[in-house]
């Protein structure tokens, strides 16, 4: 059966690979292909959500640590999955108080907790690690914060001192950026190829 | 056609190399991070602890899938090393379908260790479906599991700076790596040894995940360098004004 599993997942690789270079012969086959992975995808957010459920009713049930907020988020889930989306419809004004009300003050907080702990991170990145590249890596991250801190009289190098000192920086880091991207598209490639020749399958073969 | 042959050249290049490797193994670089990625497995087996591998948000049928799938194959060698642990690893993902691979991988990892018994559905978990919901999803677990060691490797953004804070409020290892290079940023302000660029996708190989992932590496060094050569050509090119 893995055997089969793998021939298929296989040769639907190829074939929507194949696609991009042979548009005429096999591009209508591969968004067929694409379409069924798109449902599938949509399915399996149904499944990722029974499985999120399942986990923390588990984690109650064993009396785990923070296991009541494991009940906490099933109620949540219940009641804006079946009380708000599939009763009232996502476009209702509950479901946009829900979402206006709770998540996005939620995760506005998130990010801004995510803000001084960098910031702490960085403060002590030289107890950390104190080699040349924390050192410029400080330095220029400064630089750029100081380059575009708003202040009340503009700012603070000016227009064209601004400008030439983001663009001097930026000479540097975006040619930094593409050697970086350059090299996890090379990864990417050489992952992809490794499961369209079956050595790594994730879906379950051995 | 450039892109086809780029791809042919590379297939070749994989299976030649793939073959050649089997017969001899290949000398890897020390990367101080994957030998304490070897360390951590080995302690938290001995001392009872569990490892929490967090695959990050991938999604599968975009051009970001590369790094899921370089940790799915990561954690499917690392199913298999644990398999003798008391407590299993706990792996933590962004996206509903790499949730369930991960699932399908650690049982895969357990039945090739032939400890199939070990496998609990809940070790495989979706823990939120945005970045900051899977973020604080996947806190809980550094938190309140019994965790020694996290591995946190795939696409994630900037709140993968929630994560290191939670590793080092709880004292323990932390090895990270992304595919973004917001989260490569905080990866290198936050953790003790961050892994850059495609050093993610290296993972595979130092844990020992077979021949092709080592021959993997010998092949992006190769089109690596063919690259910079197209590139300071092209460059020589421009300069002395040929039409390119």
């Amino acid at each position: 059966m893995r055997v089969v599993t793998a021939a298929f997942a296989i040769a639907a690789g190829v074939i929507v690979l194949l696609g991009y270079f042979f548009p005429n012969q096999l591009g209508s086959l591969r968004v067929v292909l694409l379409d069924w992975a798109v449902i599938i995808a949509g399915m399996a957010v149904l499944v990722g959500v029974f499985n999120l459920a399942a986990v923390h009713m588990e984690k109650f049930r064993a009396r785990q640590k923070g296991g009541a907020y494991g009940i906490l988020l099933v109620a949540s889930l219940l009641i804006t999955f079946f009380g708000l989306g599939v009763w009232l419809g996502p476009d209702s004004p509950s479901m946009r108080f829900a979402v206006n009300a709770i998540i996005v003050p939620v995760e506005a907080s998130l990010m801004a907790i995510l803000v001084v702990t960098l910031i702490y991170a960085s403060i002590r990145l030289l107890r950390r690690r104190a080699d040349v590249m924390s050192v410029v890596f400080l330095i220029v991250t400064v630089i750029f914060l100081i380059l575009m801190m708003p202040t009340p009289f503009g700012p603070i190098l000016g227009e064209q001192g601004t400008q030439l000192g983001i663009d001097f920086l930026g000479m540097f880091s975006g040619g930094g950026a593409r050697g970086l991207l350059i090299g996890i598209a090379l990864g990417t490639l050489l992952t992809g190829l490794r499961v369209l020749f079956g050595a790594d399958r994730p879906y379950g073969g051995n | 056609m450039l892109a086809l042959g780029l791809l042919v050249l590379t297939a070749l290049l994989l299976l030649g190399l793939t073959f050649w490797r089997r017969r001899a193994p290949a000398l890897l670089r020390r990367i101080e991070a994957y030998e304490r990625l070897n360390r951590s497995v080995g302690l938290a087996v001995e001392n009872g602890t569990r490892l929490h591998i967090s695959l990050g948000r991938g999604n599968l049928i975009s051009a970001r899938g590369g790094s899921a799938l370089a940790g799915l194959a990561m954690l499917r060698r690392l199913a298999e090393r644990t398999s003798v642990s008391d407590r299993p690893p706990v792996v933590s993902s962004g996206n509903a379908s790499l949730a369930i691979l991960s699932q399908d991988t650690l049982q895969a990892g357990y039945h090739a260790a032939g400890a199939e018994e070990q496998y609990r559905f809940s070790t495989g978990r979706l823990t939120g479906l945005t970045p900051f919901s899977y973020a604080s999803g996947a806190l809980s677990t550094i938190h309140d599991e019994n965790v020694s060691a996290n591995i946190v490797l795939g696409e994630l953004g900037p709140e993968s700076g929630l994560l290191v804070e939670a590793a080092d409020r709880e004292n323990t290892s932390l090895i990270a790596a992304s595919d973004d290079l917001s989260a490569q940023a905080v990866f290198f302000a936050s953790s003790q040894e961050p892994l850059i660029g495609e050093e993610l996708f290296a993972a595979g190989a130092y844990v020992g995940a077979g021949a092709s992932h080592e021959a993997s590496l010998h092949v992006q060094d190769i089109l690596r360098w063919l690259i910079i050569l197209s590139i300071i050509f092209g460059s020589l090119l421009k300069l002395v004004g040929a039409p390119i």
